[in-house]
C-alpha cells in the first residue's frame, strides 16, 4: 500500500495520534467484516476503499483541489448536494463515526453532547481526519442544538456557511427552506467562482438521482429470504458513498445489485433462510460505526433495513427531474429533501409511517430503535415510535448507546432476548 | 431408561444458581468469583457427584456468564428465562428482576416476553448498590434491610452510586441513625427500579426475582413505590435457572 505520510504531514495532521487510528482499523474490519462467509465479491471494491480510507479518496480530493475544485464538508442529508455538484464542486460527508476522536471534542465540548458531534468536532480540532483537513468548506445545518453550538467551534477553524432549517413542514416552511436554498447556491457560486445555471443543475441532479437509484437496487434486493448480503456490507456500502465520487458510487452499487440480483434468482444468501429480520431505526451510524449491525448479526438475526440518515433516507425519494427552469429545480429540491423525516421536526409522523412502510415492505419481524446517547430529539420520539409500532403488531426494542464498546455484552444480552422474543 | 436431567445454569455477576430437575429437584448456588469458566467447571463437578451427568442432562445456561458454560446444550438470555420461570405459575404477569449488575423489568403475556427493560451501564438501582452501601455501612445486605424495616428513610437523591455514596457518607458524619440511612438506601433503589418498571406495562401479578426478592422488606419498599402489590417470585432468586431448566425441558422436546 501507498506511504501516505507525505500526503498526510502536508494536510497539518498529527501524524503520532493519526497512526494509532490507522493501527487498530484494520483488526476491527477485518473481525467485523472479513470474517462473515459467502459475501458478493462486489463488496471487494468497498473493502479496498477501507483498507486505505485516509488515503485513496483523499488523494483523488487534493488532485482535484489543484485543478481548482472546491470540497465541500457537509454533515446533514438536507445539505443539497445537487448545487455543490453544478458548481463543479465535491461533496464529501464528514460526520465522525469513531470513539477516538471522541476525546478531542470533549476538550471544547459539553459531555452531555451526542458521540457524533463530540467525535466531528474531535477529528477537525485533533487534526487526526484527512477529510476534515481537505475540505475548504464545511456546510452546518441547524438541526439541533448540539449542531449549532458547534458550528460556532468549527467556523473559528475553517469557512463554514450554515443553512437555517425549518423546524416544521408547513408550506411557509418549505418556501424558507427554498430560500435556504437559494442563498446556498449563491454562497457555493462565489466560493467555487463557477455559476450554477439551469442545464447544470440539470445534469447534478440526473446524477444524483442515478447515485439514489443504484443504491436503491441494492437495498431491494434486501426484501428477498434468503437474504443476498449483510446488513454491515449494505451499512459500509452507503457509508462509503457519502464521501465517494456520485458516478464511480453508482456503478459500484449497479453492479453489486446485479450480483445480488443473480443470487436471488439462484436462492443464495448469507443467513439461513428464515433468519428472523431487523430493521433498524433512528440516529445516524456514521463510519466506522458498526457497532449495533455488527452485534445484531452475531446474535442470530440480519439487519434488513436502515430507517435512518446512513439507509433509506439517502437513497429514496428521487428529485423530480422533469423541471428546467431554476425556479421549478428549486422547489424539486426543497420538496425532496423535505421528503426526509428527521426528528428535528415537529411533528414527525412521516418517520413513523416511513418505519411501518418500510418494516412491512423488507418482511422484518421486529424493529431496533437506536439512539446516540444525548440526542434528546430521537430520544423524545422513541415513545411515539414504540407506541405506534405496538398498535402496528411489530415487536421493537428501544436502545441508546454511544460510539464506546464497552457496553456491547449488556447490549447483546438485549438484542438476544428481543430475538428470542420474536420466536 | 435412564433419568433424564433438566438443568438451568443462571451464571450472574455475582452468584451463580443451579437448578436441576430430575427424578427429584436439586438446587444450589455458589458464587460467581472472578471467573465464569472456573465456576462452569465447578459446577459440573457438583453435579457429577450427585450423579448427574451431562450426557444423560439437558443443559440451558443463562446469565451475563451464559457463554462460558461450554457444556450447554444451549445459551438463553436471563430476560427469557426469568419469564419462562414465572410463566409456569403466572402466564401473565409483571416480572422485576434485581440482579448484581443489571435491572430489568419484564411484562410477559400469555407465558411469552411481550415487552422488557434494562437498566443502561449504571449500577444506580441494581444489586451492586446495595452492596455498595451496606459496605459503607458496615453490615450484611440483610442486616442492611432489617435495619431500614426499624428506619425512616433519609433523603438520598443522588442518581449515581458514587455520588450517593458520597452523599451517606454525608448523613454518616451527621450522625443521623442507621437505621434511618438504611431505609433511605432502600427507598432510594426502590424509586430508581420504579423509574425504569415503568417504561413497560406493570400489570398482572408483580413478581420480584432475583438476589433480593427473599426479602419481604424491599418487595413493600418497591410496591409503594409502583403502587401496587409486589411479591416474590416462587422460585425467588432461582428464578432464572428454573426458567432455564424450563427451557431445557422445551428444548429437548
Amino acid at each position: 500500500m501507498t506511504d501516505r505520510h507525505e500526503m498526510w504531514k502536508e494536510l497539518g495532521m498529527d501524524l503520532e495520534a493519526h497512526d494509532t487510528l490507522c493501527a487498530v482499523l484494520p483488526t476491527a474490519f477485518g473481525d467485523i467484516f472479513l470474517s462473515q462467509e459467502n459475501r458478493p465479491e462486489g463488496m471487494a471494491f468497498y473493502d479496498m476503499v477501507v483498507s486505505d480510507i485516509h488515503g485513496i479518496r483523499p488523494a483523488e480530493l487534493i488532485e482535484e483541489q489543484k485543478r481548482g475544485r472546491k470540497i465541500f464538508g457537509t454533515f446533514c442529508l438536507y445539505v443539497p448536494d445537487e448545487i455543490i455538484v453544478a458548481a463543479d464542486g465535491i461533496v464529501t460527508g464528514l460526520c465522525g463515526g469513531s470513539q477516538f476522536w471522541v476525546p478531542d471534542g470533549e476538550k471544547v465540548l459539553p459531555k452531555n453532547v451526542c458521540p457524533l458531534i463530540k467525535a466531528s468536532v474531535g477529528a477537525r480540532l485533533g487534526r487526526t481526519c484527512p477529510f476534515f483537513r481537505i475540505a475548504d468548506m464545511y456546510v452546518g445545518e441547524t438541526t439541533c442544538d448540539g449542531k449549532k453550538k458547534a458550528w460556532e467551534i468549527l467556523g473559528e477553524d475553517v469557512p463554514l456557511h450554515i443553512m437555517d432549517m425549518p423546524q416544521m413542514k408547513r408550506v411557509k416552511d418549505i418556501e424558507k427552506w427554498i430560500g435556504e436554498i437559494k442563498e446556498f447556491k449563491q454562497v457555493v457560486e462565489t466560493f467555487t467562482g463557477h455559476e450554477v445555471t439551469a442545464e447544470n443543475l440539470h445534469a447534478a441532479i440526473v446524477l444524483l438521482n442515478k447515485r439514489r437509484k443504484a443504491m436503491a437496487r441494492v437495498y431491494a434486493c434486501r426484501k428477498a429470504d434468503p437474504i443476498p448480503i449483510s446488513g454491515k456490507d449494505v451499512l459500509l456500502m452507503t457509508q462509503i458513498a457519502f464521501f465517494d465520487d456520485p458516478q464511480r458510487c453508482a456503478d459500484q452499487a449497479n453492479a453489486l445489485a446485479e450480483e445480488l440480483e443473480r443470487r436471488i434468482d439462484a436462492g443464495i444468501g448469507v443467513f439461513p433462510k428464515g433468519t428472523k429480520r431487523i430493521l433498524l431505526t433512528g440516529t445516524p451510524m456514521a463510519i466506522p460505526n458498526w457497532k449495533m449491525h455488527h452485534i445484531i448479526e452475531t446474535s442470530g438475526a440480519a439487519v434488513v433495513c436502515e430507517e435512518c440518515c446512513t439507509g433509506t433516507r439517502y437513497v429514496e425519494h428521487l428529485v423530480d427531474e422533469r423541471p428546467m427552469m431554476m425556479e421549478g429545480q428549486l422547489q424539486a429540491l426543497a420538496d425532496r429533501y423535505m421528503k426526509n423525516n428527521c426528528a428535528c421536526f415537529t411533528p414527525n409522523k412521516g418517520r413513523i409511517d416511513d418505519i411501518i412502510r418500510l418494516a412491512e415492505a423488507y418482511h422484518a419481524d421486529g424493529v431496533i430503535d437506536v439512539n446516540l446517547k444525548f440526542c434528546t430529539l430521537y430520544d423524545t420520539e422513541k415513545r411515539d415510535v414504540k407506541r405506534a409500532l405496538k398498535a402496528a403488531g411489530i415487536p421493537v426494542l428501544s436502545l441508546e448507546t454511544d460510539y464506546d464498546d464497552t457496553d456491547a455484552e449488556q447490549l447483546r444480552t438485549r438484542v438476544e432476548a428481543f430475538i428470542e422474543m420474536l420466536g | 431408561m435412564k433419568q433424564i436431567w433438566y438443568i438451568g445454569i443462571d451464571m450472574g455477576s455475582t452468584a451463580a444458581k443451579i437448578v436441576a430437575v430430575g427424578d427429584h429437584e436439586l438446587r444450589f448456588v455458589m458464587p460467581t468469583g472472578w471467573s465464569c469458566l472456573d465456576t462452569a467447571g465447578q459446577i459440573l463437578k457438583k453435579l457429577k457427584n450427585q450423579g448427574i451427568l451431562p450426557e444423560n442432562s439437558r443443559i440451558v445456561s443463562t446469565g451475563y456468564g451464559r457463554q462460558a458454560v461450554s457444556y450447554a446444550d444451549k445459551a438463553v438470555t436471563e430476560i427469557t428465562c426469568h419469564a419462562a420461570g414465572c410463566a409456569q405459575q403466572y402466564p401473565d404477569c409483571t416480572i422485576i428482576d434485581v440482579g448484581g449488575q443489571d435491572t430489568k423489568a419484564i411484562h410477559v403475556c400469555s407465558a411469552v416476553v411481550d415487552d422488557f427493560i434494562m437498566n443502561d451501564k449504571c449500577s444506580a438501582g441494581t444489586g451492586k448498590f446495595i452492596e455498595i452501601m451496606a459496605n459503607r455501612l458496615g453490615c450484611t445486605i440483610d442486616t442492611l434491610f432489617s435495619l431500614a424495616a426499624k428506619g425512616r428513610p433519609v433523603n438520598i437523591s443522588s442518581l449515581c452510586t458514587v455520588f450517593a455514596e458520597s452523599e451517606i457518607i454525608g448523613h454518616i458524619s451527621k450522625g443521623k441513625a442507621r437505621e434511618n440511612i438504611a431505609a433511605g438506601i432502600v427507598r432510594s433503589v426502590a424509586i430508581k427500579v420504579t423509574q425504569l418498571a415503568q417504561q413497560v406495562p406493570v400489570t398482572g401479578p408483580v413478581l420480584l426475582t432475583g438476589g433480593l426478592s427473599h426479602l419481604p422488606y424491599f418487595a413493600a419498599a418497591l410496591g409503594k413505590e409502583l403502587q401496587c402489590v409486589v411479591r416474590s417470585a416462587p422460585q425467588g432468586r432461582y428464578a432464572g435457572a428454573y426458567g432455564a431448566a424450563v427451557l431445557a425441558k422445551k428444548v429437548s422436546q
